[in-house]
């Protein structure tokens, strides 16, 4: 590979980093401005949640005594499985770092690790709101798996046989799907959006604002965190919202400008999905906790559905 | 039915002597027939003096029937006959060491010593410290069912209150509810009055029923003095009550959209609950209502130039007020939460003597400003707002219409009397040995007040009932087979006073 060549592969994979790294709290200040603005209030400050991180980083973190090594655990993995799994997800034209054969199962499963850790750190409290909302969270993701993973196979059917399952592979045949089957593309993106709002618990299936135990499933979880390690879960949270961003917008991100448009677009694309959620929340109620999984089937069969209209193309 | 009772009206007072006195028996035979015919036990106290009295609410007649007995140490209970009595028998063997024998669930009210001296009912000694909220709770045994307990400190900026509920898995099986955590002894502080600070005690027995408490204070005062406040000052007292009734319905539509998710409403509402306390602030110039109401008047007038002001700043907030809750009706995500959820069953909710809102939530139409209009006048026209169903929606769809009409209540008081209306209050001196009872249909249901004066024309006994009293057990009855999830929604739903009940 020549010099300029490499130059330009460091630039993408730098800009990449950045915006997995940088720009994920933005988001959620973003959802934070446009239901203030749907509210009629002008709402905290764009960068709040920045200013949040560096408040909770400088905090002193109170342990309870019940809890264990696992309950600190839970924050770093929250932090690391994302960070790890945006590795892999390329954003619209600006690859991913890293990509290998196999790779969209890392990402799959290393944000169920950091759910995995985030329920044992929860169950470690003992608490029974957290006990409650740790088997909400475990309930809900495996309803939102399989969406995810029929909308990779539905994706997959556009590669000729023999793919390596490569993440960056697999989003590059989106385009491809819009010109063939853009119905089946579509009910993937609808599902992938479902699975965006379940997984970072949003609106309608859990309210991020509310202060009432009972119903809360993440943020019930986290009750007993303080300091820097609540720090280290609302950045992680916000990274896993990036992420799986990310993911949604590669099906839709045109892609194979320069640099600076790739990058333009991409970070467009994630502050339009962060105005999206921000509409939903201050336009529809939450879901009755039974009803949810009745949504999160239904997204797995829009998913199945765009199998079936990919494969019949 | 005549019996054995004494009938009276709401505002009215009644010589001792005419009360009948009957055997404890008879009252008790008398209370379970009156209640079997349709009519609810509004109060069920001692004195203090060794009587229990019984004062029944009939509705369809607008009347209040009253009787007492002589009170033993202990006696069958009634509350196997009459599920209404439930609590109110727990309160009499907490006040006066009376035990019910046989009360199905015999514990402490407000976990507080007895106001009078002699043994305990649960046999505390009397060296230790009685702890709110120290008492056997029902518990159910097996290894799949788990407890989950609530407060009494809560995340949000409320009052304080205990729930235990025994779940199977997101289900629950039954819901327990301890309160008492902010008894001041309101009731124990009104013997011997009433005493100058009595006005502002009964005001703060629940802060956000000030006008429904105070007026109801009013009543009693003013009937056991057989005085009648001018007309001008019921006019003002009335106008207060709704728009207490305006904030506080506006307030709860916007929590129930607050508690379901749904930002606009919940939003919106906030404020427009704040430009109803205010209007309350410029009659008075306290938000709530505090200091607006004596007994013989009201301190505060309102001359015709305010009167324009507030006829519109009224419109205005009316009109933001019905757009914003028109949204939450019709927005269909808002009503998959709302509807089939905390279910009251209407034979439930009689059974148990719910009241208010809840009630009427449940197809019963009983209005206090109706059915006991405060100076003998008819009430408002038409028949009372209520919905069927029994659950969420229903009770937030009563507040909806109740909302509507207050406005135009409000409205229609507003225009009453151009000239300037002048405060001032008659002098009241209560005659001795009378009994008078205050019912005042406040925002959340009928608020209770019944006074007794001894030989020296002070009160021998002050009885306080809120509606929260009644409504405690409704909340616990929604919950049964209810998603534990859904708890908060059926709690704001009721949201019962803590307060009010704790005294």
């Amino acid at each position: 590979m020549d010099a300029p060549l490499l130059l330009e592969a460091a630039g993408r994979a730098l800009a990449h980093l950045a915006v997995l790294t940088l720009l994920p709290p933005l988001l959620i200040g973003l959802i934070a401005k446009v239901k203030a603005a749907f509210a009629g209030r002008n709402g905290p400050p764009l960068l709040q949640p920045y200013f949040d991180l560096a408040k909770l980083l400088r905090k002193q973190a109170v342990f309870s005594r019940t809890t264990t090594w696992v309950f600190r655990l839970g924050p770093v993995a929250a932090v690391v499985t994302a960070l790890l799994a945006g590795l892999v997800v390329p954003l619209g034209g600006l690859a991913a770092p890293v990509s290998f054969d196999g790779d969209l199962l890392l990402v799959a499963y290393l944000l169920a690790l950091g759910r995995f850790c985030t329920i044992l750190s929860a169950l470690d409290t003992g608490s029974a709101f957290e006990g409650m909302g740790a088997s909400r969270e475990a309930a809900f993701s495996c309803l939102a798996e399989p969406a995810l993973f029929l909308g990779f196979i539905a994706l997959a059917l556009l590669l000729p046989p023999g793919g390596g399952l490569r993440l960056a592979e697999l989003l590059a045949a989106a385009p491809d799907g819009w010109r063939l089957a853009a119905g089946g593309m579509a009910l993937v993106a609808a599902a992938w959006l479902v699975v965006l709002l379940v997984e970072n618990c949003r609106i309608p299936f859990d309210d991020p604002n509310t202060h009432l135990e009972l119903t809360m499933i993440h943020e019930v979880m986290v009750l007993d965190h303080s300091g820097p390690p609540l720090g280290l879960i609302l950045y992680g949270a916000a990274v896993k919202f990036a992420v799986i961003a990310m993911l949604l917008l590669s099906l839709v991100l045109p892609r194979g400008g320069g640099l600076v448009a790739d990058l333009a677009t991409g970070v467009a694309g994630l502050l339009a999905v962060a105005v999206l959620v921000g509409v939903v929340e201050s336009s529809m109620a939450r879901l009755r906790l039974l009803r949810v999984p009745t949504l999160l089937v239904s997204a797995a069969l829009l998913a199945g559905f765009g199998v079936v209209l990919l494969a019949v193309h | 039915m005549s019996g054995p009772w004494c009938f009276m009206r709401a505002g009215g007072a009644v010589a001792l002597e005419a009360v009948p006195d009957l055997p404890l028996d008879a009252l008790r035979a008398a209370v379970v027939a009156a209640v079997g015919a349709g009519r609810r036990l509004g109060c069920w106290c001692g004195d203090g003096a060794g009587r229990v009295y019984a004062v029944l609410v009939d509705d369809a007649a607008g009347q209040l029937l009253v009787a007492r007995a002589p009170l033993p140490d202990s006696y069958p209970a009634l509350t196997p006959d009459c599920p209404q009595a439930h609590l109110f028998e727990r309160e009499l063997a907490e006040q006066y060491g009376v035990v019910p024998v046989g009360h199905p669930w015999f514990k402490p009210v407000r976990f507080h010593r007895r106001l009078t001296p002699g043994p305990d009912a649960w046999g505390r000694p009397d060296d230790e410290a009685v702890l709110p909220g120290v008492a056997d709770m029902f518990t159910v045994a097996g290894d799949e069912v788990h407890e989950v307990a609530v407060g009494p400190v809560h995340a949000g900026v409320i009052e304080p209150g205990h729930f235990r509920f025994q779940c199977h898995g997101e289900v629950v099986f039954h819901l327990e509810i301890n309160l008492g955590y902010q008894h001041r002894g309101i009731e124990r502080a009104a013997i011997g009055g009433p005493h100058p600070r009595s006005m502002l005690q009964m005001e703060a027995a629940a802060g956000d029923s000030t006008i429904a408490h105070g007026w109801a204070h009013c009543q009693v005062v003013e009937a056991l003095a057989g005085v009648a406040a001018e007309q001008p000052a019921l006019d003002l007292r009335a106008l207060m009550l709704e728009l207490e009734r305006l904030a506080n319905h506006t307030g709860d539509l916007g929590a129930l959209a607050g508690d379901t998710g749904f930002l606009p409403t919940a939003s919106f509402n906030g404020r427009i609950r704040g430009d109803f306390l205010n209007l309350s602030a410029a009659v008075c110039g306290s938000r709530l209502g505090r200091g607006m109401l004596r007994p013989g008047g009201v301190r505060f007038g309102l001359d015709a130039a305010r009167r324009e002001d507030m006829r519109r700043r009224l419109e205005r907030a009316g009109a933001d007020a019905v757009h914003s809750c028109r949204l939450l009706f019709a927005t269909a995500s808002v009503q998959a939460r709302f509807e089939d959820v905390g279910v009251v069953r209407p034979i439930d909710a009689a059974a148990a003597g719910l009241v208010g809102v809840a009630r009427r939530a449940c197809g019963h139409p009983a209005d206090a400003r109706r059915d006991h209009p405060a100076d003998g006048r008819p009430g408002p026209a038409g028949p009372a707002a209520t919905a069927e169903g029994g659950d969420v929606h229903a009770r937030a769809f009563v507040r909806f219409a109740e909302l509507q009409e207050s406005l135009r209540l409000a409205d229609g008081l507003l225009q009453r009397d151009a000239a300037a209306t002048p405060p001032g209050a008659l002098r009241c001196r209560p005659r001795p040995g009378h009994l008078a009872i205050g019912l005042i249909e406040g925002w959340r249901g009928p608020v209770l007040h019944l006074g007794i004066t001894g030989d020296d024309g002070r009160f021998l006994r002050y009885k306080v009932v809120d509606p929260s009293f009644h409504n405690w057990f409704g909340l616990m009855l929604a919950l049964r087979d209810e998603q534990i999830s859904d708890f908060p929604l059926c709690n704001k739903s009721f949201n019962l006073s803590y307060c009010g009940f704790d005294l």
